[in-house]
This record gives C-alpha cells, sequence and structure tokens, in this order.
C-alpha cells in the first residue's frame, strides 16, 4: 500500500511540475520589454483539479481495471479483430475503399479541402518512399527530405531556367532524386543503425543549406517563386491561357471555376499515389523486396547466401529517393513557390513519424498515419499552441497501446504446391 | 587422385597479438565429408569464417578449384559455391519458412525490376519454379507443416534444419555447417546424420563440418581434420584419428 502510495504522490507531483513552466507562466511583451506574468486563476485550478486526478488515479488504478473487466455489459473490442485488421488481404480491401473514396471526394469538397487532401497525398507518397527505406530495409535515413527537395527544386529550376512543364520535369526530379540517392548511399551505405541516421540527418541538413546558399541559382532564403502548375494535354486551368496555348473551361465550353485547379492537382497527386501503391505492392513481391526484408533481419545471413548488401540497400534508398522526387516535384507545383524553408528537418522527422505511426512496412498503415498527421494540425488551428503537446501525447498514447504501429502487417501467406 | 575441390595451403589469421589460426591446410575432394575438430576456442570457426570470406585471411591461400578465392568478399564466395550455416541460427526470423528459402535463391531469380513491375510470364515463370523448389525442401527437412509459420516461431531443431534447406536453395558445391548438430536431441542428430549423408550422396555436396558430437563425426565423416590452438594436429579417416596418440592427449590432457 505505501509503495503505491509514494508512487501516487510523485506522479501527481510531476502534474504541476510540467504543467506549471508549460500553462503557468506567460511572457508579455511590455513596451520593448518582456515580462513574466502568472496565468490567469482558472488554469492554476484546472492543474490543480489535474494533480489531484492524478494522485486519484493512480491510487485506485487497479482496484478500477479489475473492476473494469469484471463489468460484463461494457463493450469490447472482439478479440480476432486485431488479427483481421492485419491481414494482408483485409488490408488490400481497406485501401481499395480508401482509394474509391478519395476519387469521388473532391467532387463533393470544398476547395480547400481538396488542397488539404492534395497535401495529404503528398506526404502519404513520401510515407510510402520512406517505408522501403526504413521499414522494408530498416536503413534509418534521417534526411529523406532532402530527396524531396531534390524533386521539388528540380521542378522549379527547369520550369525557371528552361521553361520545362510540369510533366516534362515530373520523370526528371524522379531521376534527379535517384541519382542523388545513389550518390549519398554509395559512401553512407556501410554505416549502420545510428551512424547512418546522423549521416543522412548531416546529408538532409547539407542540401538545405546548399539552396539556400546557392543564390544565383535556387534564389536563396526567397526561393524559386512562380511555378507553373501543371496542364492537361497542353489546356491550362487559368483564368486566360497564355499565347499560344488554351484553357481547359474554353476549350471543353465550361464556365470559369478556379477550384478545377485544384481538383486537377488533387487528381494527378492521387494518380501518383495510386502509381506509388502499385510498385511497392508489386516490389514487396519481387525477390528484391524479399532481400530488403532479409537484410534488415541478418545482413551476415544474406551475405553468406550470396546476396550483395550493398547494391541491396542501393537499390532501397535510390527507390525511397525516386518516389520522394516525385512528391518534391508535385509538391512545388501546389505551392507555386519552393524555399529552403519547406525543407527542414522537422520535415523529414514528421515523414517518419508517419511511417513508424503506422506500423513499419504496412502500406494501409501508413496512409492512415498521413491522414491523421497532415489532418491534426489542420484540424486543430485554434489550439495551434498546443500542436506539439498532441503530437507528444499522441505518440506516448501510440506507445502504450500499439508499439508496432497502427495497423501492422502480417506475413503473405504462400500456398505450397504439391 | 584427382584434383581436389577446395585447397588450404598454410591459413594463418592474426588477430592483434593473436594467432588464431596457424597454418592450417585442407584438402576437400568432391563428394566428401570432411569434419574439423579441436576443443573449443581451437579456431575452427575462424577457419571458417576466413574460408567463406567474412575474415580477410592474414596469409595462406585458399583454392577452389585451382581458382584463388582468399580476399574476395563475402557474397562473392557465396555466389561461387561455399555457404555456410552458423553456430547460433541465423534465419530470417520474422519472415515464414518460405520465404527464407526464397531470399537464398535471389541470385537464381528474375530480379529484372520491370518484369517483376508489370508480371512478365518470365517472372511468373522464375517465381514459380523457385517456390516449387522451396516446397521441394521443405520436404526434404520434414518442415512442410510449418512453412507459413515465421522462421523464429519454430523449434530449434527445425530451425537447424530450416538453415540447412535455405543453404541448399543457393545450390552449393561446398556446404560448411558450424555445429549443426549442437542442441540437438539424440533422434535429430540421428535425422541430421541421414540428411547429410542424403546431400553428399544424392545431391553430390560436398560438406565441411565442424562438430563436438563425436559419435556423429566419427561416423559420417570421410576424412577428419583436428586442429588445437590455432595449429593442425592430425588429419585421416576416422580410424586415423580415433587413435592417434597426439589427438588423444590434445582431448584428455597429459595421462
Amino acid at each position: 500500500m505505501s509503495a503505491r502510495l509514494r508512487l501516487a504522490f510523485f506522479s501527481a507531483l510531476l502534474v504541476p511540475l510540467v504543467a506549471f513552466p508549460i500553462l503557468g507562466l506567460k511572457l508579455v511583451t511590455v513596451g520593448i520589454n518582456l515580462e513574466i506574468q502568472g496565468a490567469a486563476p482558472l488554469t492554476w485550478w484546472i492543474i490543480a483539479a489535474c494533480t489531484l486526478g492524478m494522485f486519484v488515479w493512480q491510487l485506485l488504478r487497479r482496484r478500477l481495471a479489475a473492476g473494469w473487466a469484471s463489468s460484463p455489459n461494457l463493450p469490447r473490442i472482439p478479440a480476432g479483430t486485431g488479427n483481421f485488421l492485419t491481414r494482408p488481404k483485409t488490408q488490400r480491401w481497406g485501401i481499395l475503399a480508401l482509394a474509391l473514396v478519395a476519387l469521388v471526394w473532391p467532387f463533393f469538397a470544398s476547395r480547400g479541402a481538396v488542397d488539404l487532401a492534395t497535401l495529404i497525398m503528398i506526404y502519404v507518397m513520401l510515407g510510402l518512399g520512406l517505408n522501403i527505406v526504413v521499414g522494408l530495409a530498416g536503413l534509418l535515413d534521417l534526411g529523406y527530405v532532402g530527396f524531396y527537395a531534390v524533386g521539388a527544386y528540380t521542378y522549379a529550376m527547369l520550369g525557371e531556367y528552361y521553361g520545362l512543364g510540369f510533366w516534362t520535369c515530373l520523370p526528371i526530379a524522379g531521376a534527379m532524386a535517384a541519382l542523388f540517392g545513389f550518390l549519398l548511399g554509395f559512401p553512407v551505405l556501410r554505416l549502420r543503425g545510428d551512424y547512418l541516421a546522423i549521416v543522412t540527418l548531416g546529408f538532409g541538413e547539407i542540401i538545405r543549406i546548399l539552396l539556400r546558399n546557392l543564390t544565383e541559382f535556387t534564389g536563396g532564403p526567397n526561393g524559386i517563386s512562380g511555378i507553373e502548375k501543371p496542364t492537361l494535354f497542353g489546356l491550362t486551368f487559368d483564368r486566360r491561357a497564355p499565347e499560344g496555348m488554351q484553357t481547359f473551361h474554353e476549350f471543353f465550353g465550361l464556365a470559369y471555376n478556379a477550384s478545377n485547379k485544384v481538383i486537377f492537382l488533387y487528381l494527378i497527386a492521387l494518380g501518383l499515389v495510386l502509381l506509388t501503391l502499385f510498385t511497392i505492392n508489386r516490389l514487396l513481391r519481387m525477390p528484391i523486396g524479399r532481400a530488403w526484408e532479409a537484410l534488415r533481419e541478418d545482413e551476415i545471413a544474406c551475405r553468406a547466401l550470396g546476396l550483395n548488401p550493398t547494391l541491396i540497400k542501393l537499390s532501397a534508398f535510390t527507390l525511397g529517393a525516386t518516389f520522394a522526387g516525385f512528391a518534391g516535384c508535385l509538391f512545388a507545383a501546389r505551392q507555386g513557390l519552393v524555399s529552403p524553408n519547406s525543407f527542414e528537418f522537422i520535415e523529414s522527422a514528421i515523414i517518419l513519424a508517419i511511417v513508424v505511426l503506422g506500423g513499419m512496412g504496412s502500406q494501409l498503415g501508413v496512409i492512415l498515419a498521413a491522414i491523421v498527421m497532415i489532418l491534426l494540425p489542420e484540424l486543430t488551428r485554434e489550439f495551434s499552441e498546443y500542436r506539439m503537446l498532441i503530437f507528444g501525447s499522441l505518440m506516448v498514447l501510440m506507445m502504450i497501446w500499439r508499439p508496432q504501429g497502427l495497423l501492422p502487417m502480417q506475413r503473405p501467406h504462400l500456398e505450397l504446391k504439391r | 587422385m584427382k584434383r581436389p575441390i577446395l585447397e588450404v595451403r598454410d591459413l594463418c589469421m592474426r588477430f592483434g597479438g593473436l594467432l588464431a589460426v596457424n597454418g592450417v591446410k585442407l584438402n576437400v575432394y568432391e563428394r566428401q565429408v570432411v569434419s574439423i575438430i579441436g576443443p573449443n576456442g581451437a579456431g575452427k570457426t575462424t577457419v571458417f569464417n576466413c574460408l567463406t570470406g567474412f575474415y580477410e585471411p592474414s596469409w595462406g591461400e585458399i583454392l577452389l578449384d585451382g581458382e584463388p578465392i582468399h580476399g574476395l568478399p563475402g557474397h562473392r564466395i557465396a555466389r561461387k559455391g561455399i555457404v555456410r550455416t552458423f553456430q547460433n541460427v541465423r534465419l530470417f526470423k520474422d519472415m515464414t519458412a518460405v520465404e527464407n528459402l526464397l531470399v537464398a535463391q535471389h541470385r537464381h531469380l528474375n530480379t529484372h525490376f520491370l518484369a517483376g513491375l508489370f508480371k512478365t510470364p518470365a517472372f511468373r515463370h522464375s517465381e514459380q519454379d523457385a517456390m516449387a523448389l522451396a516446397a521441394h525442401w521443405l520436404e526434404q527437412v520434414e518442415l512442410s507443416a510449418v512453412a507459413n509459420r515465421p522462421a523464429g516461431t519454430l523449434a530449434y531443431g527445425q530451425q537447424r534444419r530450416l538453415e540447412i534447406a535455405r543453404c541448399m536453395m543457393t545450390r552449393p558445391r561446398i556446404l560448411m555447417l558450424d555445429e549443426p548438430a549442437a542442441g540437438l536431441n539424440p533422434r535429430e542428430t540421428e535425422q541430421l546424420k541421414a540428411l547429410i549423408a542424403l546431400l553428399r550422396d544424392t545431391h553430390g555436396v560436398t560438406v565441411l563440418l565442424i562438430e563436438h558430437d563425436m559419435k556423429l563425426v566419427m561416423s559420417i565423416s570421410d576424412r577428419i581434420v583436428v586442429i588445437n590452438q590455432g595449429c593442425p594436429l592430425a588429419e585421416g579417416r576416422p580410424d586415423e584419428i580415433r587413435s592417434n596418440p597426439a589427438v588423444i592427449k590434445a582431448y584428455l590432457g597429459e595421462s
């Protein structure tokens, strides 16, 4: 009993200790000085109530849990649900259903919502790409945003200096990112685990700083603006077409609608996501996909069986980078502006969080996690000060309840022929 | 007599001040079972690591069919047909038994990116062949019933057998088994013996064996090499080794 009392006491003590500096103090500008002021009494009361609540909860936790377990009428998740949801077949249907919803979505939603959905699609692509590197091949890459930046700047610069359009630049952006992945991968991939993470982190930062300082080419901190939107076989979605081009609404005899542009971009994003899903799905069932997973599990055994670890790692790194390049190109088209600020380390962290939240290696999990991670900050705009707090608590809850991620994937069942 | 498939001459391995292997020589002929025995810490596994390219020998020559292979990286040596198992089983634990076998065939499969992306007939064919071969070997080692279980969840004896089957998927010429009977019960050891005999007789594989179970070693080996403290001590047929005074001294100590 005394042990539990002590635990409850210290747990309760932690609450004001953490809450006081965050919620209890406020910085106020007075003239040119900053002043620290106490918060409103209501905040104090809430902190006190939480402290008391924590004390009581820790004291009675075991008894409450026992009561919960013995009460029969509470709804409970059936035991087989987890198993059912992680089965590859279920997940495939889940992805199909999501794709259908995504297809009809832009025609009912508002313009802002469609724009946000485009952003989610970009992050889904990034998550799926990084999932190859981290989830399948087990290479912790903290500089993934670097390849995203390469893709975005490839489109921006080719458009700016050579006037190339989106569709020409899309494959070039993917190829450029792949090239960077390949070149960076060569020296880096002999490292493992934490060391690899640190070096990739460094490379990500180098790319960003390079973009900021090569002012003559990349526009420095201001970036490149006025990036063209994609066209549909030469039809633009602007109100008025530049010379020698036609607009979409004129060609089809429709009234001009500004949201057409957004919807078109969204559909491109959706198409790319579906393409990514298809490719990765096939890759998983190809020898190279199996080799990635084998490498994650045991590199020495791989070598003893004649698999070349460097080549396999490099292929994972390069392919992951390619998808980041596509996503970057799309991002540049959506923003109409690229600047080094969009490619800071926090982006890498968010993408990594998407992969880990979703469940390493699971595609449906990554999609759901991308939706949660991007939608959550948008939905909680009013509490934007507490955004990090929400992220943090989400991570803690995940660690407690689903340490393998939202929807980890089971191994596929291979039928043996007799 | 014809040329040995594997020749090791004057193999030395030095770790700083420690000479772990000193002047070991080996002649392995095709379709033989050759055992390397010796007390713990004698350098048997170090010899294995040198042969399979996990260590680069400090001195000496390793010839496969007369072609030097020392200094090549491990995966290159494996591709030349020398494949090994490990003292502590190294399976891909989260992957299923059959997937373990498929990974090992990587080199023989159609790994063309576009072929796999569009599932061309050639790709399908190659995958089907791989599955058939995996199924065949699962049957050989009596693991068909657990084909779709993660390898890490199998019983220890099953994991040992799966590891040998996985090696066989690479179509090796020389199979190197590092203490395959460690942790097996007598019945499983008998099965292992039958399996090694099968590999040699029907599949034409040359087997190099490190083992402490003397009953197994004596009954299956064609030749035995004894190593003590890194140095070669004796070499010969099982009955010669059994009666060799130097070997008895090394194992039982001076009397």
